[in-house]
């Protein structure tokens, strides 16, 4: 039903017209089909949030890198210089954890309002729901791409090389990211609907998850030991954005065991020292699991967007 | 004649919540506080569309004529049953529902077209002719937020119209924009006809169903109660407002009024085109009511020939049978069929009694003239 005939030529040949059925639930591949079928206007959605937002300011689409920036400066001022952790070019393993994290929480923070920010959409035009939750995510992207061009500037000017060796990794944690994002975002956008404090609720739980997620500090410098004494690593792990935050350090930061800054320059194992392959297939299990994830999300959905006319 | 809309056994059923807080503290405190309600919107409703054929859905408010609309656009889901839909259906629920006020009228009708399933590429091939026929050419870069209620509406209508559906959807908005727009409105509606689309268009107002329609369907509170001739259907929404709106007033005033016929002296509604004719209304009161006269007179294509003003035909009606004459001097009418309604209102225009079709009237004509009104032209060279 997406592809409208172009031009006036031969009206009435409505026989071969492709049929829509309305009725109570779509199955999954259904719910696939139409999200592909609405490709065009997921990229419109997009853009367009992306100009609203910085629609009357000057400076534009640079104020999507202040925030991230100013969090870096912060945390590299607390953990490096004045705590001192001694864990050299720190901004940059920062960085590398950063850019992750906040294409998640960018993501998630704008969908959980928005199905109810856009009722008057919701309860007016037909189109698959979950897109207004995807158009987050994808302008998230965006930001995140802005966000790892700059890391990339950053690596150039401090002459420091990429693990080449890994770098094929990167686009299967990138898509494990995309599903993950994707998928609490979908799921958040149409339970606020019914519980309208999840909101605030959610900014908690993501304070709560950040410190759970090893971005400022090192998993195997800190807790690593501590965790596998206890035989509580695999709880560590659950965490799905976990494995993908290490990838991304892994890759940028490069190395695994570093000298310190501190007197009197004690060894310091910030990154665990797995091989190529155990970060491969820990990024493919990772992508399995969110592709199962992500229809989990849309069959949630499904099951919750029923009653949105009379939520809203 | 293809079937474009197939709508089969629909059901739509509502929870209505009675003082139900919808924060997290509310809901784990007083899991089961509040009360909810099913409330069946649409109960069993099945009818087809052809392609090629414009329907009207008549219905007073809450009739459930909205929902089964939104269950046909896809934007509501029916709880049971199912709908099947052939071809490009635009839809004109609320006129602007998906314009973002902060964007420009430019990027507004991109979005747009994107929410109605178009490509960017579509989009260009018709942008020219939405903004011609918006004629806001000179405010399409501005935010849509600095426009007049009248710019927004008609930017929308003219999206939705140029977007080439097999099947059009109009939810009332033809009340809005000024008269000149509306005519716009209307006439593009009738080009869609001639252009053989589809149209469905819902209204409570029964003189846009007569004048556009070819059919029509009268809901009553989520029952479909009439799918027939647009004349028919009329007959049975009007009789069915009266039946509610007598039930509603019972209470205020006991005026029982009924039309119970409409007679000639001698028996014959047949009229010489120009010829008088004088009939009467026979009506039944169970109090003395007084209230106004009205008379409408149909061609039988639907258009209205003459309503004669309520204001200006008070009748006083004394508890048992009453008779009101209505004499009609001269009918300078041409060959056909017109058809009386008659009925009473009270003075703030409700309907006390109404007959559709109280009497169809047959006239004649020898003359030359064609159309409805007899002029009486004569033409000369000069």
């Amino acid at each position: 039903m997406s592809d409208a005939a172009p031009a006036k030529v031969e009206r009435r040949s409505l026989e071969h017209a492709p049929v829509r059925v309305v009725s109570a639930r779509a199955t999954l591949p259904t719910r696939l089909r139409n999200l592909w079928s609405r490709h065009e206007l997921l990229t419109s959605l997009i853009f367009s949030d992306i100009r609203i937002k910085y629609k009357n300011s000057t400076l534009g689409i640079f104020w999507s890198m202040l925030s991230p920036a100013l969090t870096l400066g912060i945390y590299y001022l607390v953990f490096s210089v004045i705590t001192k952790n001694g864990y050299p070019n720190f901004a940059l393993y920062l960085f590398s954890g950063l850019v992750v994290w906040n294409m998640f929480v960018t993501a998630v923070n704008m969908a959980t309002g928005v199905i109810v920010d856009r009722a008057a959409l919701v309860k007016k035009l037909s189109f698959p729901r979950e897109i207004l939750a995807l158009a987050n995510v994808g302008a998230s992207v965006v930001y995140f791409v802005i966000q790892l061009a700059v890391l990339c500037l950053f690596l150039v000017v401090l002459g420091h090389a990429p693990a080449w060796g890994l770098l094929w990794i990167l686009p299967i944690s990138f898509v494990a990211l995309y599903l993950l994002t994707a998928s609490v975002a979908i799921v958040m956008s149409a339970v606020t609907v019914y519980l309208r404090d999840m909101r605030h609720l959610m900014e908690v739980l993501l304070q709560l998850w950040f410190w759970l997620s090893p971005v400022v500090y090192s998993y195997q410098n800190t807790i690593s030991q501590r965790l596998h004494d206890h035989g509580l690593t695999w709880v560590y792990f659950i965490n799905p954005i976990t494995p993908i935050i290490m990838t991304f350090q892994r890759i940028f930061y490069v190395k695994t065991t570093v000298i310190s800054t501190n007197v009197p320059h004690p060894v310091v194992h910030i990154l665990p020292t797995w091989s190529a392959s155990s970060y491969a297939s820990m990024n493919l299990t990772l992508l399995a699991i969110t592709v199962v994830l992500f229809l989990v999300a849309l069959s949630i959905f499904g099951r919750l967007e029923g009653n949105f006319e009379s939520e809203l | 004649m293809t079937t474009v809309i197939d709508v089969e056994n629909v059901s739509k059923q509502f929870k209505i919540h009675h003082e139900r807080s919808q924060s997290l503290k509310e809901r784990l405190l007083h899991p089961k506080a509040g009360s909810t309600e099913l409330f069946n919107a649409l109960s069993d409703i099945s009818f087809t569309v052809s392609s090629d054929e414009t329907v009207g859905i008549l219905g007073h408010n809450g009739s459930g004529k909205s929902t089964l609309l939104k269950c046909i656009c896809g934007v509501l889901q029916p709880t049971s049953g199912q709908i099947r839909v052939r071809g490009n259906l635009a839809a004109l629920l609320e006129l602007g529902a998906g314009f973002q006020t902060e964007l420009s009228g430019r990027d507004n009708v991109y979005l747009y077209g994107a929410m109605l399933g178009l490509s960017k590429r579509n989009v260009d091939a018709i942008f020219d002719d939405i903004v011609a026929f918006s004629e806001i050419e000179h405010f399409i870069d501005t935010q849509v937020k600095f426009y007049s209620s009248g710019m927004y509406v008609r930017l929308a209508f003219a999206v939705a119209v140029n977007v080439d559906p097999d099947i059009l959807v109009v939810d009332e908005v033809l009340a809005v924009g000024d008269e000149r727009f509306q005519a716009k409105c209307v006439d593009r509606i009738r080009t869609f006809q001639e252009e053989g689309r589809s149209i469905l268009l819902v209204t409570h107002q029964a003189d846009q169903v007569r004048a556009l329609c070819d059919r029509a369907i009268v809901l009553d509170g989520g029952l479909m109660i009439a799918n027939g001739p647009v004349q028919d259907s009329l007959r049975i929404f009007r009789e069915h407002l009266l039946e509610d709106a007598v039930e509603h007033d019972r209470a205020s005033h006991q005026a029982e009024v009924a039309i119970d016929s409409v007679t000639t002296p001698t028996g014959s509604f047949d009229v010489r085109s120009g010829a008088g004719l004088h009939f009467d209304v026979n009506i039944s009161s169970h109090t003395a009511y007084s209230g106004n006269f009205v008379m409408e007179l149909f061609t039988r294509g639907g258009l209205l020939v003459s309503r004669s003003d309520a204001q200006g035909a008070p009748v006083n009606l004394k508890p048992g049978a009453n008779q009101v004459g209505v004499d009609l001097p001269q009918l300078p009418l041409l060959d056909g069929v017109y058809d009386v309604n008659v009925g009473i209102v009270d003075y703030h225009g409700t309907v006390i009694a109404w007959k559709e079709q109280a009497a169809s009237i047959q006239v004649t004509y020898n003359g030359r003239e064609g159309g409805i009104v007899e002029l009486g032209a004569s033409i000369q060279q000069r």
